[in-house]
């Protein structure tokens, strides 16, 4: 049985395999990506201690995950932050939707926020009348073509230059067509401009919560995420439960090591640390701020003691960067909110692992993203235990869809495997027959045929090592 | 090992060197015996578990892994030409028999895995000597070799020991070939899009041989270039390594 509605990861990767201009604006974004980032760690001792820190005070935040959510609560409600919580994305959008009409706002501008993606909040606003602006250059640049982010720092990393001159030409209102960037720049800045002054609302995900202090940290390029949180009247704030640290100080080794592993750099261009409205005696910042903590399946991670390292990720993007996969098939082949191999652990999770068992088979297990995660997430491991639950239900676990990605065949396969090599004597056979007759093997039968598609066919050698050491013994020359 | 190196050692073949590579298996064989180590190869070998073990199917690794554990009962360090099966047995056997009434004895085993060229120079430290015509070649370092074994350079070391044998770093040379065991049947197109670009930064290396230490990426990154009918080899690196410094 497969799961019904199961989503193949591999249609989609072969689809995008064949766009060259795809392939070449990914491969050539990437290869920056990591230039740039390995520019930023010269001493590998250093990068292992900062990495070592950062996941220490990941671990330790998700240990005492739920009273650092109370004491969040309690400091936001002192610095005059209204916190909301929900479980659902449904909540969620009911609930900021809630907001925004009891103040009869029409129109909001968006930071980037990841979980409002999760959310799907643009599209909601909109069948509700309410203009959701993404003011992210990249955001907006996607947003104007109705697309998802591709990438969760970069979420237009999908298209070079030319492209974007061409949509801009077509769909900015009196925009000339130009190929440079800072004109291009400059055109989206006009537009944005304006949305910021007038926008009834404003919104914005969180980097890192500080549950003693109660503030909301924002990582961001562009000063877009200072408009959008200090200009219009309203800041709403979206962020999933996970992302609370317990005190200020650990935000430093995080932040250094966000920027550092996403773009290569040592500081973002602005770094907002957010405490509330606009108090009593200020000219500026919003009337009202709020926070919509969001859970989405998180807990059901959470409460799994190997998956839980999965919320230990700061979103960095530096695995699908430096994935083999991702950098070949972009971020859209994915079908999800999250995509790269961090995606690859966290979509099954909250999807079931059911329907995404052949997104969790698409990787190689080569570990280059377990290898440059800056909070140390086993990414291959718990792909291969997410493997595990979904072709077995019976672990004991709370895995979403487990057990759904079983079949016979598969079931099946893995016996006949395993009772003939733990057999010497039928492996023996099933080697000496491979080693006689295995030329014979058809290229196109099955699995082979899959093999053959960029190989020729692997020919067994004519004498397996083991029967010549059965017939010579161990050489001696 | 505190300076004294072992007399005997265990020798593991692996199936993919079993069935595809023996040359390779001999050859591994051959330059541990001719730097003074006497060479057991248990007869029952099969494969160490790792298809099933990726593929999450945890209860038929573990059967097939206790068969290869019992092979090796004495207090010897057991030797594979191959990178990812010694990171299946040093790291992944003692997660796969965590809590299993057996784990203490998994786990003494585990500590007793090399992979072959590791263990020519951490623990033999040999010194080769070339004998063999110039030859330009490149060197593709496995996935788990490297990340799960945690290999440092030894195969470089050893190809750098050889007077006669230039070494052309390969672009990307810790991109995976696009193997992965059963990915590369599950996802054909993805892997088969990864070994192109392998096959092309090797070529583009303008070396003659592509050197490695696993069974699978060698299969791979070979079927990838017959395909292309491209005069471009690959060799195992303990071929290699035994034909360029054998005596005639």
């Amino acid at each position: 049985m497969h799961a019904e509605n199961e989503i193949h990861f591999r249609d989609a990767a072969a689809k995008a395999l064949q766009d060259p201009q795809l392939r070449a604006n990914f491969r050539r974004a990437m290869d920056g990506l990591i230039t740039k980032r390995k520019a930023q760690f010269p001493d590998p001792r250093d990068l292992q201690d900062l990495r070592d820190l950062s996941t220490a005070i990941r671990s330790r935040s998700l240990l005492c995950l739920p009273e650092l959510l109370e004491q969040l609560e309690a400091s936001c409600t002192k610095n005059g932050i209204k916190v909301h919580w929900a479980e659902t994305c449904e909540q969620a959008n009911e609930l900021i939707l809630g907001l925004l009409e009891a103040r009869g706002a029409k129109t909001m501008v968006k930071g980037k926020s990841m979980v409002s993606e999760e959310m799907h909040l643009n599209a909601f606003l909109e069948k509700h009348g309410i203009e959701a602006l993404e003011s992210d250059l990249g955001e907006y640049i996607i947003q104007l073509d109705g697309e998802t982010p591709s990438h969760i720092i970069m979420p237009a990393i999908h298209k070079n230059k030319d492209q974007i001159a061409r949509q801009f030409s077509q769909k900015i209102k009196d925009a000339k067509y130009t190929e440079d960037v800072d004109e291009l720049t400059a055109m989206a800045r006009k537009v944005l401009r304006e949305k910021f002054l007038r926008a009834d609302a404003g919104l914005s995900g969180v980097n890192f919560a500080v549950a003693e202090t109660g503030t909301l940290c924002l990582v961001e390029n562009e000063g877009n995420g200072r408009m959008s949180t200090h200009v219009p009247p309203i800041h709403i704030a979206v962020m999933g439960l996970e992302k609370v640290v317990a005190r200020l100080e650990d935000v430093a080794p995080l932040y250094s090591i966000l920027t550092r592993s996403a773009t290569g750099q040592a500081v973002s261009t602005y770094f907002n640390l957010i405490t509330g409205p606009r108090g009593a005696d200020e000219k500026d910042g919003p009337q009202e701020v709020h926070l919509v903590i969001l859970d989405n399946g998180r807990s059901r991670i959470y409460a799994d003691p190997q998956l839980r390292a999965t919320l230990r990720c700061i979103r960095c993007g530096a695995c699908m960067n430096h994935c083999p996969v991702y950098t070949r098939v972009g971020g859209h082949a994915y079908e999800a909110i999250y995509p790269g191999p961090i995606g690859k652990i966290l979509t099954p999770q909250m999807e079931g692992v059911g329907v995404r068992h052949d997104l969790i088979h698409g990787s190689s297990l080569c570990g280059a993203c377990g290898e440059v995660c800056p909070v140390e997430i086993p990414i291959p491991e718990i792909l291969v235990r997410l493997r595990r639950e979904a072709t077995h239900e019976d672990l004991g676990s709370k895995v979403a869809g487990k057990g759904t990605g079983r079949t016979a065949t598969e079931d099946w396969a893995w016996r006949l495997w395993a009772g003939v090599i733990k057999r010497p004597g039928l492996y023996r056979l099933a080697t000496w027959f491979a080693t006689r007759f295995g030329k014979a093997l058809p290229a196109n039968a099955p699995l082979i045929k899959n093999w053959t598609q960029s190989r020729t066919k692997p020919v067994p050698a004519r004498r397996s090592l083991s029967e010549r050491m059965r017939a010579e013994g161990v050489p001696h020359e | 090992m505190n300076g004294t190196k072992p007399k005997k050692v265990y020798f593991y073949g692996t199936c993919l060197v079993d069935l595809f590579f023996p040359d390779a298996g001999m050859a591994g064989i051959q330059l541990l015996r001719r730097a003074g180590v006497e060479v057991v190869f248990p007869d029952g070998q099969t494969c160490c578990g790792q298809p099933a073990f990726n593929c999450g199917y945890f209860e038929e690794a573990r059967d097939v892994a206790r068969t290869q554990v019992a092979l090796f009962p004495e207090d010897l360090p057991v030797i594979l030409p191959s990178g990812s099966c010694a990171g299946m047995m040093k790291v992944h056997y003692p997660e796969l028999f965590h809590g299993q009434p057996d784990e203490a004895k998994v786990r003494a085993f585990s500590a007793r895995v090399y992979e072959l060229t590791q263990f020519l120079v951490d623990v033999l430290d040999v010194k080769l000597k070339d004998l063999g015509e110039p030859v330009k070649v490149t060197w593709h370092s496995s996935c788990h070799a490297v990340r799960d074994l945690g290999l440092k350079g030894e195969p470089q070391a050893l190809i750098g020991q050889l007077a006669n044998v230039e070494l052309a770093p390969l672009a990307r040379e810790y991109e995976c070939c696009g193997f992965g065991g059963t990915f590369s049947v599950r996802h054909p197109e993805v892997s088969g899009a990864m070994v192109a670009d392998k096959i092309a930064d090797a070529t583009a290396t303008g070396a003659s041989v592509v050197l490695s230490t696993d069974g699978g990426c060698l299969m791979n990154v070979n079927g990838a270039l017959e395909a292309k009918r491209s005069g471009l080899k690959v060799q195992h690196i303990a071929e290699f390594l035994w034909e360029r410094t054998r005596a005639r």
